[in-house]
């Protein structure tokens, strides 16, 4: 009699993993397209959808939701599992709302959104007060799956709903003496409540800033959304930046002012500890965090028995960003 | 029963809540994206506490004059040194997934971690000393090696100074309690030699 003993090795172990992460993920993208595709019929031609949509229901204006509904998808090869939406939403730092992980998910309920205004200036031709709506009418959406390394060495992989900053920068025509981009989170103890702790490192308000070539680097992005729904308020509501080289805390959120400036400007991290967060923070495997290895990072979800450790990429594995900085020391400025 | 197997079983059941909260938490799957980072950080959070408790247990003798509270007292140090081991466990197993090489190599890279290891050390050293017969036959180093505590403690502050990022909240609390802690005992310390010294001036007349 034949009896049939069941494989001893699970089929996860012969295949290798990117092999069958790609093959599922060719599966949801094809069932998302197929519903898409449904979809468009159904209304008769919107063009665009973001392939990766939470079911979530995040509270937002009716023409924004219809902005990040129509953003065109990302059609380039993702080798990485997503971060479910759950955790993206729920684990974070947001420290204008506490400082654990799940502080920001817990306590942002007190951010309004909108009605939001952004006020540029600086050295720039086009200078003033906009609001999110205008700015947002000029530019595309798109979605854009970036991994996010944390300085803290665990990382994310996330969709966002966003657009290139640069093509937001151009149309405000900044002139020749303009060499960084000053970004700064809103300020409001009654909007932000753990502003208003006594025992903070950090000087309200959050302030960020890249170098020109940095800000107008296509791969820069200004998100509006993740997971094709509106940022909830722990993720930045409703403007934040995604700088996917750099560690997390260079992607500044729920961002009220943008200045073009001569001067390198004041960072945060920088001058709460300038000797563990250096104003360019590209990640970067070789130069460890004085109280921590950046050799290697946590991708979550992490399991428990087989923690999710994978090296860490130099510029998160953003080769097409190294031509910014040759020739100069990434030890020195780190 | 007597009343003090009662309280006996009583703050062993109650010591044992966390526990078998986290490990409840963990089972059902609630502990979120980062469960490892969630489970050490609370494993070590309740070794603080259990060495606040055990340490406040003399002072609440000797003040509030709780005096049913003495024989207690080796419990809580023991469970201190249960969640200490708990803590490095799961640091091993679920953050480092237990890699022997690498902990070697963040033992002395992180200097927090060079600093929480002694201290585990110590309330290991003190857990196996804790018995009736080691008290015995230690005799007066019982006490000499047992103040390692203090030691213990200050050190587990420092793991938690040095880890300092957003908020200076926790170290400045547990900073507060360790002071408050120490503090009493030093004050006890100063009388002690107060009284010698008046006794001594006394005792020789002029």
């Amino acid at each position: 009699m034949l009896i049939k003993r069941p494989p001893r090795i699970a089929s996860s172990e012969i295949t290798p993993e990117p092999i069958y992460r790609a093959r599922r993920q060719f599966m949801r993208q094809s069932v998302a397209l197929g519903t898409a595709a449904i979809a468009a019929g159904a209304v008769g031609g919107a063009q665009a959808k973001p392939s990766f949509v939470a079911k979530a229901d995040v509270a937002s204006p009716p023409w924004l939701r219809d902005k990040i509904a129509g953003a065109a998808a990302d059609t380039s090869e993702i080798n990485d599992t997503l971060t479910p939406y759950e955790h993206v939403t729920s684990y974070n730092n947001f420290y204008e709302f506490g400082y654990n992980k799940d502080d920001p998910a817990k306590h942002s309920g007190s951010l309004k959104p909108h009605p939001w205004q952004v006020e540029i200036s600086g050295e720039a031709e086009k200078t003033g007060t906009f609001d999110l709506e205008d700015i947002l009418s000029k530019v595309e959406l798109q979605e854009r799956v970036y991994r996010l390394r944390c300085v803290e060495a665990w990382s994310m992989v996330i969709p966002w709903i966003g657009f290139e900053l640069g093509s937001l920068l151009k149309q405000f025509n900044p002139t020749s003496r303009a060499k960084y981009v000053a970004f700064t989170t809103l300020k409001d103890t009654k909007q932000m409540p753990a502003q208003g702790s006594a025992f903070g490192t950090i000087d309200w308000p959050y302030v960020e800033g890249l170098r020109m070539d940095e800000a107008m680097h296509p791969l820069t992005l200004l998100a509006v959304g993740l997971y094709g729904k509106a940022l909830p308020n722990q993720n930045g509501a409703p403007l934040r930046l995604v700088v996917p080289w750099k560690y997390g805390f260079k992607s500044i959120k729920s961002i009220v002012k943008i200045e073009f400036t001569e001067e390198q400007p004041p960072t945060s991290w920088n001058i709460s500890a300038p000797n563990e967060y250096g104003f360019y923070a590209n990640v970067n495997p070789k130069v460890d965090h004085p109280r921590w290895s950046q050799a290697t990072e946590r991708r979550l979800p992490s399991g428990l028995f087989s923690p999710n450790i994978i090296d860490t990429q130099m510029f998160n594995g953003y080769d097409e960003v190294a031509s910014l900085y040759r020739g100069m020391d990434l030890k020195k400025y780190f | 029963m007597r009343a003090v197997t009662w309280r006996r079983l009583a703050i062993f059941t109650l010591s044992l809540v966390p526990f078998i909260w986290i490990v409840y938490l963990t089972i059902t799957q609630q502990l979120g994206a980062d469960p490892a980072k969630t489970i050490v950080l609370f494993t070590g959070e309740w070794t603080i506490y259990f060495l606040f408790i055990t340490l406040a247990v003399s002072p609440l003798v000797k003040f509030a004059k709780w005096r049913w509270l003495i024989v207690h007292r080796r419990m809580l140090g023991l469970f201190a040194l249960f969640y200490a081991l708990c803590h490095v466990a799961a640091y091993l197993t679920f953050i480092l997934g237990l890699d022997f090489a690498r902990f070697f190599s963040e033992l002395v890279k992180r200097p927090y971690i060079t600093a929480g290891m002694p201290a585990v050390l110590i309330l290991i050293a003190l857990g196996v000393t804790s018995t009736k017969g080691m008290m015995r036959r230690l005799g007066s180093n019982w006490t000499k090696l047992h103040r390692l505590v203090y030691v213990a403690l200050l050190l587990g502050w420092v793991h938690v100074l040095w880890q300092v990022r957003s908020s200076y909240f926790e170290a400045v609390l547990y900073g507060a309690i360790t002071a408050l802690l120490l503090g009493v005992r030093l004050y006890g310390y100063w009388q002690k030699r107060q009284k010698r010294r008046l006794k001594a001036a006394s005792a020789t007349p002029k």
